[in-house]
């Protein structure tokens, strides 16, 4: 789960991190207002789950409060990556003597939650792992111990030559791993962490990542989730226990298990056809879900046919095939519907199927080229 | 011959009384799986199905039953200890089925039992099955046969999908192992390439990935290494947009790192033969078995 920068910024201030104030705004008053309190020098930031904020014209700096509402009247009913931007994050603005980098995420190689600090900040951390990877310090944190000081204090030493710094940097280090482990993240981000003329150390931008497996356990992070800002057909999908996204082709797809899924997909291009979604009703064959699926599916107006590819196992066909039949009684389904399954109780399944009027097929690849056909209008 | 499981496993099975532990107990018995005791805290005494004895902890069970091997059903708030548990009793190989167990979670388990000296497969995985001999897990005990290939995979369905089609052509399996498509987990591609390399009856092996990280591209560097078998490989989600999780926590590109194009590259760089459809293993394998 993606979470917005100033909720990010209160997780980090919580755990005792110097963050600069700031406030959300919904209207571009509401942000003239508190551009005013900050003393008119701010910046207005867009709060969207989307990477390159600022390219896109999401992130402008105000000399004036008036200045400020201007921008943010421009910026909140922008569209950044597809996404709505729907609040603004108002905030002083800082002078900025330097600019460094400190981020932590759950690393598959070191199989441990992995630091990576440079002093090259405020750029595209990628670029600079590419072509400068000696410019990031690493450093893999043994989980049983937690982070110990002198880790913290020698990955601010790659950081700053001033031991007031270095130790300040420490601290944030430090604070940052603690948020990381209290939210159960699976990424946390300062970009940049600055210096001011003065010496100050300030953490001023927050990104953070949630492992959606930690959202049991976490109530209160679950709470920040905001649907608003994601492709509501994805919303829908979640709430029914389903994963999908939303791609941009016209062939439907919904498959048991993400592996196959992705399978189908790519089965779809190599037929000459494009899929118009990933959809995975996982292990369970509970006909609701299937419900859910169709209904889902068919709301998208570019999808013009509709795929099944089921290899049961612990999903029963017949489960699926009720799912379907009971779907298209309560949705009118514009669209030509291929049916392909196999596996447990796939016997039973063809014949609910047959009874409803419905073809079903066993066989992969026939289903998709079939598909494919019919989306582009050929075949019946 | 097979790796990790086979007629000598005796299994524990964790959360045997849930619904899904019960209802796969059934069908690894039907398999012919050693299933020696359950464990379920607060029903020891107990007797599943009026067969198999349920124990309150994984330590009374192997002290009773000499189980060595257990199988994990448990919720994921749950499943953690579950594996710590099993790894303190000394069973010496773990198969967690357990989807949804916090990636931090996972960090503390995979030391604790690697210092334990078990082996781990999962969280989030299918199991395995060595055919004709013992399942462990959830893969349907029909989709194959004993025959020369050994067969490791992320995926689950996709697995089933794969070695359906092979024996549909006639050709069975010594083990096939899914090793779950989560960002940290027990056993590897590489640990998976390396049995099958051992195993004097496997003669050719199938690797499946997936988008996200680099685990087929190390995997593709050991095989030119170390395996001197034909492997023959597929990577499905070459038409996943970068940036987006793929329901598998695993299944996620983002920059270069682990897109379909890189891993097939490293396959083809490798010496792998590598499928373009999930029907192409069939020829390829039966090509590698000529």
């Amino acid at each position: 789960m993606n979470i917005h920068e100033y909720q990010a910024r209160e997780i980090f201030r919580n755990h005792g991190m110097p963050v600069p104030p700031g406030d959300i705004a919904r209207t571009p008053e509401e942000a003239e207002r508190i551009a005013q309190k900050y003393g008119g020098k701010v910046v207005v930031k867009a709060q969207v789950h989307a990477g390159g904020r600022g390219k896109a014209g999401g992130v402008k700096l105000a000399k004036s409060a008036a200045e400020a509402g201007e921008h943010a009247s421009r910026i909140l009913g922008m569209r950044i990556k597809d996404l709505p931007v729907e609040q603004v994050l108002v905030t002083p603005t800082e002078d900025i003597a330097s600019e460094a980098y400190v981020g932590l995420v759950v690393d598959r190689g070191s199989k441990s939650a992995v630091f990576m600090v440079s002093s090259e900040g405020g750029v595209d951390i990628e670029e600079v792992a590419a072509t400068n990877p000696d410019a990031i310090r690493k450093l893999a944190v043994d989980p049983r111990y937690g982070l110990l000081p002198h880790q913290a204090y020698t990955l601010a030493t790659a950081l700053y030559s001033d031991v007031k710094q270095q130790r300040a940097a420490a601290n944030i280090i430090a604070q940052l791993y603690d948020s990381f482990i209290d939210a159960g993240a699976s990424l946390a981000e300062i970009n940049p962490l600055i210096t001011t003329p003065a010496g100050d150390v300030k953490a001023i931008d927050a990104k953070m990542n949630i492992d959606d497996n930690e959202l049991f356990r976490k109530p209160r992070i679950e709470a920040l989730r905001d649907d608003s800002s994601e492709e509501p057909s994805e919303v829908v999908a979640r709430e029914a226990g389903l994963t999908f996204i939303k791609l941009d082709g016209d062939v439907g797809c919904c498959v048991n298990g993400a592996g196959l899924a992705m399978a189908t997909m790519d089965l779809v291009k190599y037929y000459g056809g494009e899929p118009a979604n990933f959809l995975d009703i996982g292990g369970s064959s509970n006909p609701e879900k299937v419900v859910s699926a169709l209904k889902i599916i068919t709301s998208d107006p570019s999808v013009k046919v509709i795929l099944f590819n089921i290899f049961g196992g612990i999903t029963r066909c017949d489960d699926v095939a009720n799912g379907i039949v009971t779907a298209t009684r309560q949705i009118d389904i514009q669209v030509p519907i291929v049916i392909r399954l196999t596996g447990t109780n796939e016997e039973r399944a063809v014949q609910i199927l047959e009874e409803a009027g419905f073809n079903a097929m066993t066989d992969m690849d026939e289903a998709v080229e079939r598909a494919v056909k019919l989306a582009k209008g050929e075949g019946k | 011959m097979s790796i990790f499981a086979d007629q000598e496993t005796r299994l524990v099975v964790q959360g045997i009384t849930g619904r899904d532990g019960s209802f796969h107990t059934r069908q690894m018995i039907e398999y012919g799986t050693r299933v020696v005791a359950g464990v379920t805290p607060g029903k020891g005494g107990q007797r599943f199905d009026d067969s198999v004895p349920v124990f309150d902890t994984v330590e009374q069970a192997v002290m009773e039953t000499g189980a060595n091997t257990s199988v994990v059903y448990v919720p994921p708030a749950f499943a953690a200890d579950a594996m710590f548990e099993a790894a303190d009793a000394g069973i010496e190989f773990i198969v967690c089925i357990t989807e949804g167990v916090p990636v931090l979670d996972m960090t503390r388990v995979r030391p604790f039992v690697s210092e334990k000296g078990s082996r781990l497969l999962g969280p989030n995985c299918p199991g395995l099955i060595s055919a004709g001999k013992t399942k462990v897990g959830i893969i349907p005990g029909n989709i194959t046969d004993l025959g020369p290939v050994g067969l490791v995979s992320r995926s689950g369905t996709l697995t089933y999908e794969v070695v359906a089609k092979l024996k549909g052509a006639g050709v069975g399996t010594t083990t096939c192992v899914g090793i779950g498509g989560d960002p940290i987990n027990g056993t590897s591609f590489i640990d998976c390439l390396a049995a099958f390399q051992e195993d004097p009856e496997t003669e050719a092996i199938v690797m499946i990935g997936e988008i996200g990280g680099t685990d087929e591209q190390d995997a593709a560097r050991f095989v030119r290494e170390h395996v001197d078998k034909p492997v023959v490989g597929f990577i499905a989600g070459q038409t996943a947009p970068p940036g987006r999780r793929m329901g598998h926590a695993g299944a996620i590109i983002s920059g270069s790192a682990g897109t379909a194009e890189e891993k097939i590259q490293a396959f083809e760089d490798n010496g792998i033969g590598v499928a373009k459809r999930p029907i192409d293993v069939v020829g390829l394998v039966q090509e590698a078995l000529r």
